[in-house]
């Protein structure tokens, strides 16, 4: 093991981000991030998610046969989306309604299979566990971090409690409407990107092409 | 001591190794305000011309002049009317007591009462575009080590323009420093914008804040006065119906009518759009296409007719004159960086811009305006426009080839 469990837990969160870094996941932070609540239960059923299929996938890895090793592995994780999906049907209904197809489409989501590909069919179960967590984990701060720039700036509320007083109920704040819209998501996720590369020089790819200058010629 | 003089003296501390390293940028953007470059090409191919980045950024500022122009005026004209329409209660605020208080009144009727009741609202909107957004490019080009240049001032220039005088200074400072930043500076700076930056901030505004951009009651600064624009009407009320709120075609196309600051008046911007010709700043391709586009499409819908929608019947001279066609295809069309950039994709860039116009304008329910987001959309497919046309002409020469050998 060349990475202790402590560092699987945390490299994910910055360092390795599955969003910032591998770019995976987008489209569900597209779509659930507009307020607070619903991106908060996202996050939690993906880190749940994540985590135990990388557990399950990792405690069956030498009985998984090579050629339909991704059948296998679909066919864990939809199990557990589908429970985590009814968990929050009888828990949080409302917000089930919100998320509507999103919890379904973690499934989907490159993140959980990335994990189980790249690290719970080689490694041993509590391991894996604990790197899908720490997936789920790095994937929930970038979806609370845009949450909290979507809502606060949008609504002018965190956790649907007033923080600006919008204009519509004699407050000063003017909703930026476009933060409500999924688009608005793609600029956060890029300026956060480019916040973390200033940051984190090493994040930065290196580049595809060069343009000459006449100088250089 | 000249300023020639000055400007050698004081030189070295911005070269590299200097004290002021870093400014370099802003040193090169106030010395070449005064004199050439001295940035000259030193290696083949040298291609001579005087037109540089410089003069062409300079002759689309003075192109957009009559448009100013008429923007003073006109703002004037519709808040003196609107405030007389509305009675002396509603006559308060700190540009009528200006002009109350220099004697120049609030009459409509008074031409430079009007001019310079406009002024007091585009000068603010200017400068507060000119600081915000020159802040934002500044600050880049000093990180970047770019230079600072004139395509700036056209932005800025064409943002204040397509903004309505009643847009709250703090929503025109978020809105240019979306568009100097996401439209331009985060690919690289000027020549490198694939999107044009002023309607990128437009847009940025448009949906960020629909109630001060969009409606009834936005378009004359006055509170408490409502008027629709004559696409809004137009998309209600069918465009005969102009004629019921005083608007004929005349007015429309001179721009007497409400709308955002500068794009108003079709003869202001045919104006200059007749100097951007002359000047070979703007290809008349893209005009050309956009025109035959916008004219072809419309025809047709006129053509195809519907008895719920009102706005298939406008002919293409009312698409013309009302709403920001005319400034959208003078000012952001032939934007050369944008735009196209093989001869034949600069048609069909343009047909494509023309044709979502009215598709926009008149097809979709959701937005009566089409201009701003059928630019934005031919900014986008422009690439792929050009890739075709590139690839169109080598399977030609290559068929061209095999057979000659």
């Amino acid at each position: 093991m060349s990475q202790t469990r402590k560092q699987l837990l945390t490299d994910p969160l910055v360092d390795n981000n599955p969003i910032t870094l591998q770019v995976l996941g987008i489209c569900s932070a597209l779509a659930v991030t507009s307020s607070l609540n619903v991106a908060f239960v996202m996050s939690l059923a993906v880190i749940a998610v994540c985590g135990f299929s990388s557990l399950f996938i990792s405690f069956l890895r030498h009985y998984i046969p090579n050629s339909i090793r991704i059948i296998v592995q679909m066919v864990i994780i939809a199990s557990l989306v589908i429970l985590v999906d009814q968990i929050i049907k009888a828990y949080a209904y409302e917000i089930s309604k919100t998320l509507s197809v999103f919890v379904g489409l973690i499934i989907t989501n490159c993140i959980v299979m990335g994990r189980a590909e790249a690290f719970a069919m080689k490694n041993k179960p509590f391991e894996s566990f604990v790197d899908g967590v720490g997936n789920g984990l790095g994937y929930s701060l970038l979806l609370m971090s845009v949450g909290v720039i979507r809502e606060l700036f949008g609504a002018g509320s965190l956790f649907g409690i007033m923080i600006f007083e919008p204009v519509s109920n004699g407050g000063w704040y003017v909703p930026n409407g476009l933060l409500l819209l999924p688009p608005s998501a793609f600029f956060i996720i890029g300026f956060i990107i480019w916040g973390v590369r200033t940051w984190k020089k090493s994040q930065v790819e290196a580049r595809e092409y060069k343009i000459q200058t006449l100088e250089e010629h | 001591m000249s300023l020639r003089n000055y400007f050698h003296s004081i030189e070295p501390h911005f070269e590299k190794g200097g004290k002021y390293e870093k400014y370099y940028p802003i040193f090169e953007m106030v010395e070449t305000i005064f004199f050439t470059s001295n940035t000259v090409t030193k290696v083949a191919p040298h291609a001579r011309s005087f037109v540089d980045m410089k003069r062409v950024m300079t002759y689309v500022v003075i192109s957009t002049i009559p448009c100013v122009l008429w923007a003073l005026y006109n703002t004037g004209l519709q808040t003196n009317s609107a405030l007389a329409t509305l009675g002396v209660e509603a006559q308060s605020g700190w540009r009528i007591s200006l002009l109350q208080f220099i004697g120049l009144g609030i009459s409509p009727e008074s031409l430079v009462s009007n001019i310079f009741h406009g002024l007091l609202y585009f000068l603010p909107i200017y400068l507060t575009t000119l600081i915000a957004g020159g802040i934002c490019e500044v600050t880049f080009a000093t990180i970047r080590g770019h230079e600072v240049n004139e395509g700036f001032l056209v932005s800025s220039m064409l943002f204040a323009l397509t903004l309505p005088a009643s847009t709250p200074l703090w929503q025109v400072a978020l809105g240019i420093s979306f568009g100097v930043v996401v439209g331009k500076e985060v690919f690289g700076g000027t020549g490198k914008n694939f999107l044009n930056p002023a309607l990128t901030g437009r847009a940025f505004l448009y949906f960020a804040y629909p109630a001060y951009m969009s409606g009834d009651s936005i378009w004359t600064p006055v509170d408490g006065y409502s008027g629709a624009t004559s696409l809004g009407i137009a998309a209600a009320e069918g465009y005969e119906s102009l004629s019921n709120y005083g608007i004929t075609w005349a007015d429309a196309f001179l721009g007497t009518i409400q709308g955002s600051l500068g794009e108003t008046s079709t003869l202001a911007c045919a104006i200059g759009l007749v100097f951007l010709l002359l000047t070979k700043i703007a290809n008349y391709r893209m005009v050309v296409g956009c025109l035959l586009g916008m004219i072809i499409f419309s025809t047709f819908l006129n053509w195809v007719g519907s008895d719920t929608n009102p706005m298939f019947s406008m002919p293409w001279y009312w698409h013309l004159v009302i709403g920001s066609y005319a400034f959208g295809l003078v000012f952001m069309v032939t934007e050369p960086v944008s735009g196209s950039h093989t001869n034949l994709g600069r048609y069909i860039y343009g047909a494509l811009i023309g044709f979502m116009v009215v598709m926009i304008r008149v097809l979709n329910p959701a937005f009566p305006e089409g201009m701003m987001l059928a630019i934005l959309f031919g900014n986008i497919f422009a690439p792929l426009i050009d890739h075709f046309v590139v690839m169109a002409n080598i399977k030609r020469r290559t068929k061209f080839n095999v057979q000659t050998q």
